[in-house]
């Protein structure tokens, strides 16, 4: 009896490793920057060239940094919860326009809606490497005093809105 | 003429080689920094295609983070301060041998207490069977080669 039932233990053992495994997301991949400061850096914006923005500026509130571009497909996805989000006006979101082309990104707020406050154009994408952007999109949030509290990888849900974003926003609104 | 033929052809043949030899000619403007540069990539993932090194993948991002190893390396940095550049940004998970500290533990240490758990298995198994047998195996008694004998003898009559 023992020795029939040894293998099936193992077996089992073995399919509840694999079934954690094969629901994890490898893409997920926790990234070093939070806690940290956001990375400072000057660029120009998409909608007034010749003004620049740096994150500096958003001392003292608590914002989104969306990095997005118009060749992005799954930024379509997450862009109508940005737009409403915007609507709300819940928190500042600004722009990262990754590694994309003027006229394509101003024409894609055109046709999507623009939610944000501003955005920033990083055109040959030295700044996504700096906030460690590996997929867009990607989307930061920075508290008062400039850390990067929480970072999502990919588009975001209306879960990941409800259950991470707008609480920890809305904690760090308080502090 | 064929002699002719011969030699033209041969002279041909000549001129392609030596056009393949100048276009063969390194690519790279400093071979060094692109050793160097290959020599770190291939330790580093690529993120996009998580499967590939730096070194081997053609992803943008690969690209992007290429240009930037050799610009540290052109700067004089370490290969170790170029590896912390990019952990800073995208975590340990960039790096094919993770370090060794509290939460890769497991990682690192893992399998060889699963290899001393199966050699310590192995021998309780094989010690326990060699006893079974031994057991098994003993010879028979006086008394019980009698009684054996005494039985087949029986049977016979």
């Amino acid at each position: 009896m023992n020795r029939f039932l040894w293998p099936l233990v193992l077996f089992i053992v073995l399919v509840g490793f694999l079934a954690v495994g094969l629901r994890l997301n490898p893409r997920e991949v926790p990234s070093p920057l939070i806690g940290k400061p956001a990375p400072a850096f000057t660029l120009p914006q998409l909608h007034a060239p010749e003004q620049s923005f740096s994150p500096e500026q958003m001392k003292g509130r608590v914002w989104l940094l969306n990095v997005w571009a118009s060749w992005c497909v799954s930024c379509r996805q997450e862009h109508p919860l940005l737009v409403e989000l915007a609507r709300q006006n819940i928190a500042p979101i600004v722009g990262l326009d990754y590694k994309d082309g003027r006229d394509d990104a101003l024409a894609w707020l055109r046709q999507h809606g623009d939610p944000y406050d501003l955005s920033a154009m990083d055109a040959d994408g030295r700044v996504g490497i700096d906030y460690g952007v590996y997929g867009v999109p990607e989307t930061y949030l920075i508290d008062k005093q400039g850390i990067i509290r929480l970072k999502h990888i990919g588009p975001l849900t209306p879960e990941v809105m409800q259950q991470k974003v707008l609480p920890l926003l809305r904690e760090l609104e308080k502090a | 003429m064929s002699l002719l033929r011969v030699w033209t052809i041969a002279v041909l043949i000549g001129l392609t080689f030596a056009a393949y030899a100048n276009e063969a000619r390194p690519l790279a403007e400093d071979e060094a920094v692109e050793q160097r540069l290959n020599h770190i990539a291939e330790e580093l993932r690529c993120l996009v295609c998580q499967n590939e090194s730096l070194a081997g993948s053609r992803a943008e991002l690969a690209q992007d983070l290429r240009r930037e190893v050799r610009q540290l390396i052109k700067q004089g940095k370490t290969d170790q301060e170029i590896k912390d550049f990019l952990v800073s940004r995208y975590g340990d998970f960039v790096l094919y041998r993770p370090p060794v500290k509290p939460s890769t533990w497991l990682l690192w240490i893992g399998p060889f207490v699963l290899l001393v758990a199966g050699i310590a298995g192995l021998l309780i198994y094989l010690r326990r069977r060699s006893r079974r047998l031994e057991q098994e195996e003993k010879p028979l008694s006086a008394e019980e080669r009698a009684r054996a004998r005494a039985l087949l003898e029986d049977g016979e009559s």
